[in-house]
């Protein structure tokens, strides 16, 4: 029996779904069957994150509704043959999807999978819910930023109210996925610090994935940054954080401020 | 990624421009519209049913969208007569 995750943030523009890509990579990456659902119905990207955006034929909507089966929808990713998705509907609205509907994916692929990830959509509605409802651990997806960290606490107070698991009386495995970090920025008192965030959800760390150009490179060619540039230090940061949602004890490296070598050769200092 | 790699890259947002115009091109014309590739599906299964009794579970659909030529692949496995008749 696999786990159902669910990433999620409330605030839009956090990094849910490239973490959602970059995660499941991670995992399958190390022979996990992984499959990973679409849940933001009308304005779906993980296809497109994920490269998958021109084989898309059936989607979560057609599956809820019986036009397709499950197995017919997900596609395989076709660099990791143990990666699937199952893509969000483009055309119909957040209202195509019922609970019951929903349940009725999610359990069969929580039989056959190791990891069920589901990205969420952003804002705190009817979308989100049902893709926290069967969760069991949720990833908050937080920008160390003021706006961000209040969301997140938002959705934080859902996971523990709304979810399945929650309503058992049972506690949902929760954790912090701070993304876009600047080391540099933090030191120098703009940006919110790590232990700032983790002080004020007070929920533990998942991992810390620094601000960097290999995210939006790998988004442009459609790959998973983890699969694209695996050595770069956001692919590391994800790679990391995925072993440490199988329950690895990975020791956590807090990104430091490096100085690039313009910076270096002009002598510049960054704090 | 080599260092050589470092030297000839272009930067990936061309990638991404191409990616960009393919799908948009494809979404825009078919919005309001029903989706050409879905109406296929439904009609050759539709077809196929009026002559046999196909599984669901026997039918494999994949689809790739090209940028002049998009490729439907149905695969659907008919049970032969002899199989019937049996």
């Amino acid at each position: 029996m696999g786990k159902v995750i669910v990433v999620t943030s409330g605030k839009g523009g956090v990094g849910k779904t490239t973490s959602t890509a970059a995660l499941g990579a991670a995992l399958a990456q190390t022979g996990l069957k992984v499959a990973l659902i679409d849940f933001d119905v009308g304005l779906r990207n993980l296809d497109l994150i994920m490269g998958a955006e021109r084989r898309v034929v059936f989607d979560l909507v057609n599956v809820v509704q019986g036009q397709a089966k499950l197995s017919q929808a997900l596609i395989r990713d076709k660099r990791i043959d143990t990666l699937f998705l199952l893509p969000a509907s483009q055309t119909r609205d957040k209202d195509a999807l019922t609970e019951e509907g929903v349940g009725k994916v999610v359990a069969p692929l929580k039989e056959k999978f190791d990891y069920v990830l589901c990205d969420s959509p952003a804002g705190i509605e009817r979308g989100a819910q049902l893709a926290m409802r069967f969760a069991d651990d949720a990833v908050i997806v937080t920008n160390p930023e003021v706006s961000s960290v209040r969301d997140s606490d938002r959705i934080i107070g859902l996971l523990d109210s709304k979810t399945v698991k929650a309503e058992k009386g049972e506690e949902i495995g929760k954790h912090v996925l701070v993304t876009r970090y600047d080391a540099a920025r933090a030191a120098r008192g703009e940006m919110l610090g790590i232990a700032d965030v983790l002080e004020i959800l007070s929920v533990p760390l998942l991992g810390i994935v620094p601000e960097n150009q290999a995210v939006l490179r790998a988004s442009n060619l459609g790959s998973p940054v983890t699969l694209n540039e695996p050595t770069n230090i956001a692919a590391k940061a994800y790679l990391d954080a995925a072993r440490r949602l199988t329950g690895e004890a990975v020791p956590m490296v807090m990104p430091s401020e490096r100085k690039g070598f313009l910076d270096r050769l002009l002598g510049r200092k960054a704090a | 990624m080599s260092i050589l790699d470092l030297f000839k890259r272009r930067g990936t947002a061309p990638v991404a421009r191409e990616r960009l115009q393919l799908l948009l091109a494809y979404e825009r014309n078919s919005r309001g519209k029903p989706d050409l590739v879905a109406v296929l599906r439904e009609e050759i299964l539709a077809v196929i049913a009026k002559h046999v009794t196909v599984d669901q579970d026997d039918v494999q659909i994949s689809m790739e969208r090209g940028e002049r030529v998009s490729t439907l692949e149905i695969d659907i496995q008919i049970p032969n007569q002899a199989a019937l008749a049996a």
